[in-house]
């Protein structure tokens, strides 16, 4: 499993009721229902994606989670999980506040593109970091928004989100006691658990 | 009219006849005394009578889903591209059972059966059947078979309305339903619809209210109207456009009615053709099912507390340029099974065909259907072990 992935495991309780916004082909959903007996539903629009899901036993939806999620009631999942997927959306503020209102809590894992590695890169190079884990160029990227481990803090202030707990990874899901300290400077991936 | 059989056709196929004594009560309030069944099955049946796919048919189906008659056959069944040995409905995992529904015209008790009280064609006096009806002879028919639970029922807009009418009545007895272009009651423009297709046929003068056959006539023009109606509905703009275009049958404007565009030719020949294999009263009673569908009318409008009932699992499937039974008709079941907890996978395949893309084998269509098809086999067979 991708270490995001292994990581918010810990902190999912079983039996719950979970929503999977760009599940993918559907590692970490699949392995809470397995293993939490969770219930819960991916959205994809992958069509590879969704026929992956559709092989496991994965309920999965066809959705486009930028044409709106108002056909999902409020507070109706225990949790909405997000991983890797949020600096794809339009608008990641409006998206959080939906997630925010479907799902009593809310899991969300990004890139951190305030690490030392992104930041040498675009100092030094004066180009956009192309790297393994962002293996893009600026104009053919799906990420279309870059934002930092404090970016993310700070909206989450601005908007009165309670951060229940975080963490901050490296590639190879180590978290030293330097990424600990320093997340905005050295974590490649940050992980926010958040509710209202 | 295939010279070898395809590989991976059921090949040839006969159909067999179910007589039912015990009366059925309808919904309408009438009661059908006895009455029969033409159906047709492909593949085997496993020991555990495990392995059974019921599929039930759209308003103008019937029982030759798959397969040919006779080899002098021009086409095969109309589900032909979707069930066969290898195909996304594999006949070589599952026993496939495809029925005509009570009040058709194809084999099954229907207007143009006899009445055995009068000794007459039923005609006008066949009793209004319902997708709920339909559901419960289609219970006889498993029962009749040996079938206790299917491992998936599987249908396209009539048909689909009649799978999820299955998951509510009977939710033990089907593991999967496969809902396909569909809606959990029509819309009221689709009412529409239906409505100017009835007129039609009972505005044209060869109706005789309903007893055509008794006055040696068929009310061709009314029917073949009505088809051509529905026709057009079940096309995309882009499929037709497509298709015909502005495409002329001159080379010049002829300023008359005769047919000027090869569209106007089409319609017509399709409508013809249609008039040929079909009953105007079976036709109008099909539609009557469609309408009256509507089992949230149940729950007071709420859908998913009626399918709250299901046990089985879903998959909903719609296609982009179908605007008969659109995505978001699909989506109202998707959202009511999510409301409900039901397990449930739902795909809106990229199609250009309209509503008839149901019908077509679509690769991504037909990839969704076997991949999920594929796992209830898997389950089928490690329960039998």
């Amino acid at each position: 499993m991708r270490s995001d992935l292994e990581m918010i495991d810990e902190w999912i309780q079983p039996n719950i009721r979970v929503l999977d916004l760009a599940c993918g082909p559907g590692e970490l959903l699949h392995h809470l229902i397995q293993n939490k007996k969770v219930s819960g539903y991916g959205l994809e629009i992958g069509p590879d994606d969704l026929n992956t899901c559709i092989k496991k036993g994965i309920p999965v939806l066809e959705q486009n989670i930028d044409e709106g999620l108002q056909n999902f009631d409020d507070q109706s999942f225990d949790l909405v999980l997000m991983t890797h997927a949020l600096q794809q959306f339009r608008r990641p503020d409006l998206l959080i506040d939906e997630m925010l209102r479907i799902g009593k809590e809310c899991i969300i894992t990004f890139p951190n593109f305030g690490h030392w590695r992104s930041r040498l890169h675009l100092a030094l190079k004066g180009r956009m970091p192309v790297s393994d884990f962002l293996p893009y160029n600026w104009y053919d990227t799906p990420n279309i928004h870059f934002f930092t481990f404090q970016d993310f803090e700070r909206l989450c202030h601005e908007k009165n989100i309670k951060i229940l707990r975080w963490a901050a990874v490296d590639g190879h899901l180590k978290d030293h006691w330097w990424i600990r300290s320093m997340p905005n400077l050295f974590s490649e991936t940050a992980i926010f658990h958040i509710s209202r | 009219m295939p010279d070898v059989i395809p590989a991976d056709s059921v090949g040839i196929v006969t159909p067999q006849i179910a007589q039912f004594d015990t009366p059925l009560a309808l919904s309408c309030g009438q009661t059908l005394s006895s009455y029969q069944l033409v159906y047709e099955t492909y593949g085997t049946l496993n020991k555990n009578a495990s392995n059974a796919i019921l599929i039930c048919h759209a308003l103008s189906g019937d029982h030759h889903a798959a397969g040919y008659h006779t080899m002098s056959d021009t086409k095969p069944g109309w589900w032909d591209t979707a069930i066969g040995p290898g195909k996304a409905i594999d006949t070589n995992k599952f026993f496939v059972i495809a029925l005509n529904n009570l009040g058709g015209c194809c084999g099954s008790t229907g207007p143009t059966s006899i009445n055995p009280e009068t000794g007459q064609r039923w005609e006008a006096s066949f009793p209004i059947v319902t997708v709920e009806d339909w559901v419960e002879s289609q219970a006889r028919l498993a029962d009749l078979l040996g079938i206790q639970t299917f491992a998936a029922i599987v249908g396209g807009s009539l048909g689909g309305m009649q799978v999820l009418e299955w998951s509510i009545r009977f939710p033990t007895r089907l593991k999967s339903a496969v809902i396909v272009a569909s809606a959990p009651k029509l819309s009221t423009q689709n009412i529409a619809f239906n409505e100017v297709a009835r007129q039609s046929i009972r505005r044209d003068p060869d109706f005789f209210d309903g007893n055509y056959l008794e006055n040696n006539s068929v009310p061709t023009n009314g029917l073949g109207l009505a088809r051509m109606l529905g026709h057009i509905t079940y096309l995309s703009d882009d499929a037709m456009g497509a298709k015909f275009g502005r495409q002329m049958r001159h080379d010049s404007y002829q300023y008359n009615y005769g047919i000027e565009f090869e569209v106007e030719s089409y319609l017509r020949y399709q409508g013809e053709a249609f008039t040929k294999r079909f009953d105007a009263n079976t036709y109008m009673l099909m539609t009557k099912a469609l309408d009256y569908f509507d089992p949230a009318s149940q729950t007071n409008g709420d859908l998913s507390a009626v399918l709250s009932r299901a046990q089985c699992e879903f998959l909903l499937v719609s296609f982009t340029t179908d605007w008969r039974f659109a995505p978001e008709r699909s989506e109202e079941i998707v959202n009511a099974l999510v409301k409900a907890g039901k397990l449930v996978s739902y795909a809106k395949i990229e199609a250009t065909e309209g509503h008839d893309a149901f019908l077509f084998p679509i690769p991504r269509y037909m990839a969704v259907l076997s991949t999920f098809l594929t796992r209830i086999a898997s389950n089928v067979t490690t329960e039998t072990l």
